[in-house]
């Protein structure tokens, strides 16, 4: 018989890994990806093709070649950065630029901060907010999706659409009243199942609350960002919208438009920039929610959720500060 | 169902050995037995080479006010009294003893009767438990009687029977609940007596659901014994999250649990209480689990101090082929066994066997912040900053961050999915913080 170890305890350890973990999130990534394969075709399979496989070669090119170390290319990091920022572009951007964001991605916002674990910023937002920032015609202009299920028969692979946010910020700007704008957009139920222009991964809300709900059950992610984060902007955008519907769209369409599902279930959650303690999480959630709608209603872009998530990464170090977990013990005693 | 509130965890239960009943161990032919057994002052030997002992003399005596006195569990000569290698292979003053038939001393009622009636006065009885050398046998062994030396102006409110046994694999507990039930539960109602208390309560888990039923049905011919149910969670048997659990109570930071009022005893203290008490036996023997996933057949024993704990794996034919490594207790707090050449002292319950599959330490990857850990802290603390303080030796920032306040239940590092060894480092934080503190109130 071998010689027998001695260590510390504890002697058992749970099944989890890091590489569970990554993986499991991607299954979760994987009925937004369906949908978004329906909804806009070849060029999305492509697309997303293509920044899965650049972030993953960008993260092995730097560390076989460059840190000259282990690579980790398997524990699936890379591959979720690949699919969250492919989710983040409209289809119909040129293949050059997805590979500069996935670059830009993996090189600058995760690898140089030391790789997994140590990035501020979610790499797939930096990515997208690079593009954005760097080419934000291209960016912003979105295929309609082919509507499978109501008109099966339309071919729509030429014709462009704005997002709902971006009809309502340019309506509202050419003095239209919110009701009037309300008319001319897709209806709940077709935002729902995806009826709508936008990025990949951000149309079909239904797939992306699937997603969450299966992370939420295998303990991937907890309640308190995603929770904080849509519960405080549909409240602030209630507020808005009872002080000057004219202007203010409905929260229920807030919560349901843009990226805002998307981001606060797969993006705001990432567990390496996210606040640690659970009041944390919630104050980390509560301010991305505030600041999408005030980005959305009084910012120039019309929509707000990647930076409002980059921005409170950044106050992630600050917010792990002031927001300790309680500790036992603190409760004043009753007399006895 | 009651239970604690911050963090825990579910390692799987893996109480192999609950259904078989306690067997009691041959004795040994040569028994060694470390004269300080307990937390606290070392105990002076009294037995010289040559001397014959029989069952019950003492033969160490613990003199300082924290300390507990050493009965002989055989009948024999006294071989020689040496220094020998614990578990740890730290060398400490031991008497070993060559066994000779099994002569008990006359005063000790070795009948099989159950005596019900509690004729001694409190403070009769604490003298009996410090002189039986009654330790705490849910593992820290500390001095049972100076628990019931109530410092002036603190008041006891609840006595509290620890039986959550809620570390995985070990069974020891549950079978003394399940054979010796009744004993058990007079000795809690001795426990109860001494601080004139109207009722004992008894804390199990939900995972032993028998012995609820079992314990609530015999304690209906007893008075003022409450039986709580505890959802299964660990460290639930951890003293501050029991007194949580039953009491709402919260032990404050660098307190005892007589600062909110609790008394907390380990079923199988219990037990020895009633049998130095009611029996005049003092404490000489151990429950003892012998587990593990590879292990055939696994048991629960009686057996004496003294005995080699090679005795006992070679009675269940020699370590199985895949075994990583050897504990002492349970798989979450346990030690890992260092020198086999050792011997069965007092609180010593378990003996795991973990095989290599499940021993073997995962591939240490980034934190990735997950915050696992701080979930799952039964005491609120951030072992993935503590973990990095101590590989950087910053003592200072350990301390203000209530490291001092870690029970080292091991939840940390078992949930982390990077597989960081966080309680090792933690654990090193905290022996070094300490002694900073001594260091600094000694000055």
């Amino acid at each position: 018989m071998a010689l027998l170890q001695f260590s510390g305890s504890p002697h058992i350890h749970t099944d989890e890994s890091v590489k569970k973990i990554m993986w499991t999130v991607v299954i979760a990534l994987i009925p937004t990806m369906i949908f978004s394969f329906l909804f806009f075709g070849i060029d999305a399979i492509v697309l997303t093709l293509v920044s899965v496989l650049s972030c993953v070669f960008v993260e092995w090119l730097i560390q076989k070649f460059l840190l000259k170390g282990k690579t980790t290319i398997l524990d699936g990091s890379a591959v979720i950065t690949g699919l969250l920022l492919a989710f983040n572009l409209p289809s119909s951007l040129p293949i050059w630029m997805v590979i500069v964001g996935a670059i830009v991605a993996i090189g600058v916002a995760k690898m140089t901060f030391g790789g997994l674990g140590n990035n501020p910023f979610n790499p797939a937002l930096v990515g997208r907010v690079f593009l954005l920032i760097s080419f934000p015609q291209q960016m912003t202009t979105w295929p309609k999706p082919h509507y499978w299920f109501t008109q099966p028969s339309v071919v729509t692979d030429a014709t462009t659409g704005a997002t709902p946010l971006g009809v309502i910020k340019t309506g509202i700007a050419q003095g239209q009243d919110v009701s009037q704008l309300m008319d001319t957009l897709p209806t709940y139920v077709q935002m729902l199942l995806g009826e709508r222009g936008g990025s990949l991964g951000e149309v079909a809300a239904l797939a992306i609350i699937a997603g969450g709900l299966f992370m939420l059950i295998r303990k991937v992610i907890s309640w308190h960002i995603p929770v904080a984060f849509i519960g405080s902007a549909f409240v602030f955008a209630a507020i808005l919208h009872l002080v000057n519907a004219n202007i203010y769209i409905p929260p229920s369409y807030h919560i349901l438009s843009g990226g805002l599902l998307l981001g606060a279930i797969f993006m705001a959650t990432d567990m390496v920039t996210s606040p640690m303690s659970n009041w944390g999480k919630i104050i980390f959630g509560i301010g991305c929610g505030v600041l999408t709608i005030i980005i959305r209603v009084a910012g120039s872009y019309p929509e707000g959720v990647s930076f409002a998530i980059l921005i409170m990464n950044a106050l992630v170090p600050l917010i792990n500060k002031g927001f300790k977990p309680k500790r036992f013990g603190t409760h004043k005693i009753k007399s006895i | 169902m009651k239970t604690f509130k911050l963090g825990g965890v579910h390692p799987d239960d893996n109480k192999f050995a609950h259904q078989s009943s306690i067997e009691v161990f041959p004795l040994p032919q040569q028994a060694v037995l470390f004269a300080t057994q307990h937390l606290g002052a070392p105990s002076t030997v009294v037995v010289e080479k040559g001397d014959k002992v029989k069952v019950g003399q003492l033969i160490a005596r613990g003199d300082a006010f924290i300390s507990a006195n050493l009965h002989s569990p055989y009948s024999g000569t006294v071989n020689k009294v040496d220094l020998v290698a614990d578990l740890s292979g730290i060398k400490k003053t031991a008497i070993v003893i060559d066994v000779e038939g099994d002569e008990w001393e006359q005063d000790i009622d070795l009948t099989a009767d159950i005596k019900r009636e509690i004729t001694l006065s409190p403070s009769q009885i604490v003298e009996k438990i410090k002189e039986k050398g009654i330790v705490g046998l849910g593992g820290a062994c500390f001095p049972t009687h100076v628990k019931f030396l109530i410092p002036q102006g603190k008041k006891a409110e609840y006595m509290i029977i620890n039986a959550a046994e809620c570390e995985p694999y070990i069974t020891i507990d549950h079978r003394v609940m399940m054979e010796r039930t009744e004993e058990l539960l007079i000795g809690a109602c001795i426990l109860r007596d001494i601080l004139s208390l109207p009722t004992v309560h008894i804390g199990v888990e939900h995972n032993k659901a028998d012995v609820i039923n079992h314990l609530k049905e015999v304690a209906k011919s007893f008075k003022g014994i409450k039986i709580h149910t505890l959802r299964t969670k660990y460290p639930q048997g951890a003293e501050k999250q029991l007194i949580k659990a039953i009491t709402k109570r919260e032990v404050p930071s660098g307190k005892l649990p007589i600062d909110v009022g609790c008394i907390v005893n380990n079923v199988n203290t219990a037990l020895a209480v009633y049998e130095a008490v009611q029996k005049n036996k003092p404490l000489i023997s151990n429950y003892v689990t012998y587990t593990g996933k590879s292990v055939k057949q696994p048991k629960n024993y009686l057996v004496r101090l003294g005995t080699p704990i090679q005795s006992i794996i070679e009675a269940n034919g020699g370590l199985p082929e895949d075994t990583e490594k050897l504990i002492s207790g349970g798989p979450m707090m346990g030690k890992a066994i260092a020198n086999l050449d050792t011997y069965i002292t007092k609180g010593f319950s378990c003996v795991l066997v973990i095989n290599n599959k499940e021993g073997k330490r995962a591939e240490i990857n980034h934190c990735i912040r997950c915050a696992k850990c701080v979930d799952v802290c039964p005491m609120g603390l951030e072992p993935y900053l503590l973990a990095p303080l101590s590989e950087k030796s910053n003592w200072e920032k350990m301390e203000k961050m209530h490291v001092m306040d870690c029970i080292e239940c091991g939840s940390c590092q078992y949930t982390c999915p990077a597989a960081r060894p966080l309680l090792d480092w933690i654990r090193l934080g905290k022996n070094k913080t300490g002694a900073m503190i001594r260091a600094r109130n000694t000055k």
